[in-house]
């Protein structure tokens, strides 16, 4: 069998055909992903998430440049049963009951799981006799994930996993996730709630208009975008002082309150006290990821050396 | 890979989903009692060599299969749009063995259709030698194979919204130039018509023990040729479809 990284993508590009002219919907990617590794894909709509994925699953074609999984070809991996997906969209063949369906899908791989183990992981071992045209969104959601993991699969990719799954959905649906990892399965997921890429990857690619700005593990991204903020109690403080201060990129002073923005927390924090070591009441929050997203994709910047800055 | 277990699961559904056997069993079964009920003391129905209920037995069972050949390809736009083609092309299950899988529930169904059409024909006294039942029987298999390929076509290059209307009118208008109602009179312009289409050989199968056979040097050229320019075109969309891969 052939090993490798678990994806490894090289200059993909996709341009589609629509009423208004072409759209770049991917503008040259490069992407590797080592086997175990929980990978969050995050971005607006519209970024080429979805396009990536397909392209990873061999479901389009890319216009240029190469994937290949495992060391081998597309192909080799879907038909070895490697890879499972959870697709954005997607509806079950009706009038099947939802152990069937994923008995029939399990049947084609050449080493399933068992199939009551792959309903029984996604949680709705209580729905298997239902018929597929009867589960809720959120269950056929499930449903579609115990049939991407019917077959063993070593890669699971999930595009928009919970979208349409309701609170309780969601925290199995990552409960399974997390289990998954803990087995030593590679996972990557497409996703736009920050929160998800924060709470559930090793490392978070961003896209935007067709291009990954940033790549790195989830807490790197924070720190690439910088924004710390610290906040404290100092006295007659002089405001301009403290913009001139290592590590600070903005200074607000309100009463005996002061803000500093920071670029380097640590050097700041260390400066702030050198010089004034009075200052009380000190809180250092760091930017959420969401801060960090909006920078880095909405800066109106085409260019791909936003990841460098 | 066990695509036969695929298979079984396909026919599962088929023989779940009611509008399958209002359809494909219940239509014509009901349209062969009130067509061939009045009449089934003809036993030379204008001048066709056969009974009227031998001749309807087989021109429903046309119908009906044909129908049938053409929903089971046509439930392929409705796997396309809901985006279960694309859970399959991620999947090791091949576009060829999905396209055998269709092909096979099409046969499987119109097998069936002829069974119950074969009974309700001998319920108003159609007899045959066995050898001529299973001639009647190999004859529509083979006039369905331009069927099978037409349904795959259509379910390719319609959405599901213009796959019932097209499906359900084509073979109305089909199963009317065949000669599933009344029998083509065999001279004028409608006579020449019917000749070359598929559904009239299809009903055709019922004369294999008239003179001269069922079809015929004509019968088999036509049958051949819309099989070939048919399966030609489900070919290069079955290509097309797995070119995506």
């Amino acid at each position: 069998m052939a090993t490798g990284p678990a994806i490894e993508a090289r200059g993909l590009v996709k341009t589609f055909r629509s009423a208004n002219g072409p759209v770049e919907a991917v503008r040259g990617i490069d992407l590797e992903i080592d086997p175990g590794e929980t990978v969050a894909i995050l971005g607006p709509n519209g970024a080429g998430k979805s396009t990536t994925i397909d392209m990873l699953l061999g479901l389009a074609r890319p216009d240029r440049g190469h994937v290949s999984l495992f060391g081998g070809s597309v192909a080799e991996a879907v038909a070895l049963g490697r890879i499972g997906a959870l697709l954005q969209t997607g509806q079950l063949i009706p009038d099947l009951s939802l152990r069937e369906i994923v008995a029939m899908m399990a049947a084609l791989y050449p080493s399933p799981m068992d199939v009551d183990e792959a309903i029984d992981l996604t949680g709705i071992s209580r729905l298997a006799g239902r018929r597929t045209q009867k589960l809720s969104g959120g269950e056929s959601q499930r449903a579609r994930f115990a049939i991407a993991l019917v077959s063993d699969p070593e890669l699971i990719v999930l595009d928009e996993p919970t979208a349409g799954m309701d609170v309780e959905g969601r925290r199995a649906f990552w409960a399974t996730v997390r289990e998954l990892a803990a087995r030593g399965k590679t996972v990557i997921f497409a996703t736009h709630y920050l929160e998800e890429a924060d709470a559930y990857a090793d490392r978070a690619v961003l896209m935007a208009r067709g291009r990954v700005v940033a790549d790195g593990p989830t807490t790197g991204i924070k720190a690439r975008v910088g924004a710390r903020t610290i906040r404290a109690t100092l006295a007659r403080a002089d405001r301009d002082r403290l913009a001139r201060l290592p590590g600070v990129k903005t200074a607000d002073v309100h009463g005996d309150t002061v803000i500093l923005t920071c670029s380097d927390s640590d050097a700041a924090i260390r400066a702030l006290l050198a010089a004034h070591g009075e200052t009380r009441d000190i809180e250092i929050t760091g930017a959420g990821l969401e801060d960090a997203f909006l920078e880095l994709t909405s800066d109106g910047d085409p260019q791909p050396q936003a990841a460098s800055r | 890979m066990k695509t036969t277990v695929y298979l079984r699961y396909e026919l599962l559904r088929l023989l779940r989903n009611r509008r399958f056997f209002v359809f494909a069993l219940g239509l014509p079964i009901a349209l062969y009692f009130l067509i061939a009920g009045p009449s089934r003391h003809v036993t030379d129905l204008d001048d066709s060599g056969i009974s009227a209920p031998q001749y309807f037995m087989v021109s429903l069972a046309a119908f009906g299969t044909m129908s049938g050949m053409l929903a089971a390809g046509g439930r392929i736009a409705n796997e396309r749009a809901s985006g279960w083609t694309r859970q399959l092309r991620i999947s090791p299950l091949s576009a060829a063995a999905y396209f055998r899988t269709k092909l096979a529930t099409g046969y499987v169904m119109a097998l069936l259709t002829m069974a119950v059409l074969y009974l309700c024909g001998l319920s108003l006294g159609v007899s045959m030698t066995a050898r001529d039942w299973l001639e009647v029987t190999g004859l529509m298999l083979v006039a369905l194979i331009p069927f099978a390929a037409l349904g795959i076509v259509a379910g390719h290059l319609l959405n599901p919204d213009a796959v019932g209307p097209v499906i359900g009118g084509g073979s109305a208008l089909l199963a009317f130039v065949g000669g599933t109602w009344f029998p083509i009179s065999e001279h004028g312009f409608l006579h020449s018509l019917a000749q070359a289409m598929p559904s009239y050989w299809l009903v055709q199968a019922s004369k294999v023990a008239v003179e001269g056979g069922a079809w015929g040097a004509t019968g088999w050229l036509v049958v051949a040729a819309w099989s070939l320019a048919l399966g030609a075109l489900a070919l290069q969309v079955y290509r097309r479809d797995s070119g995506r891969r």
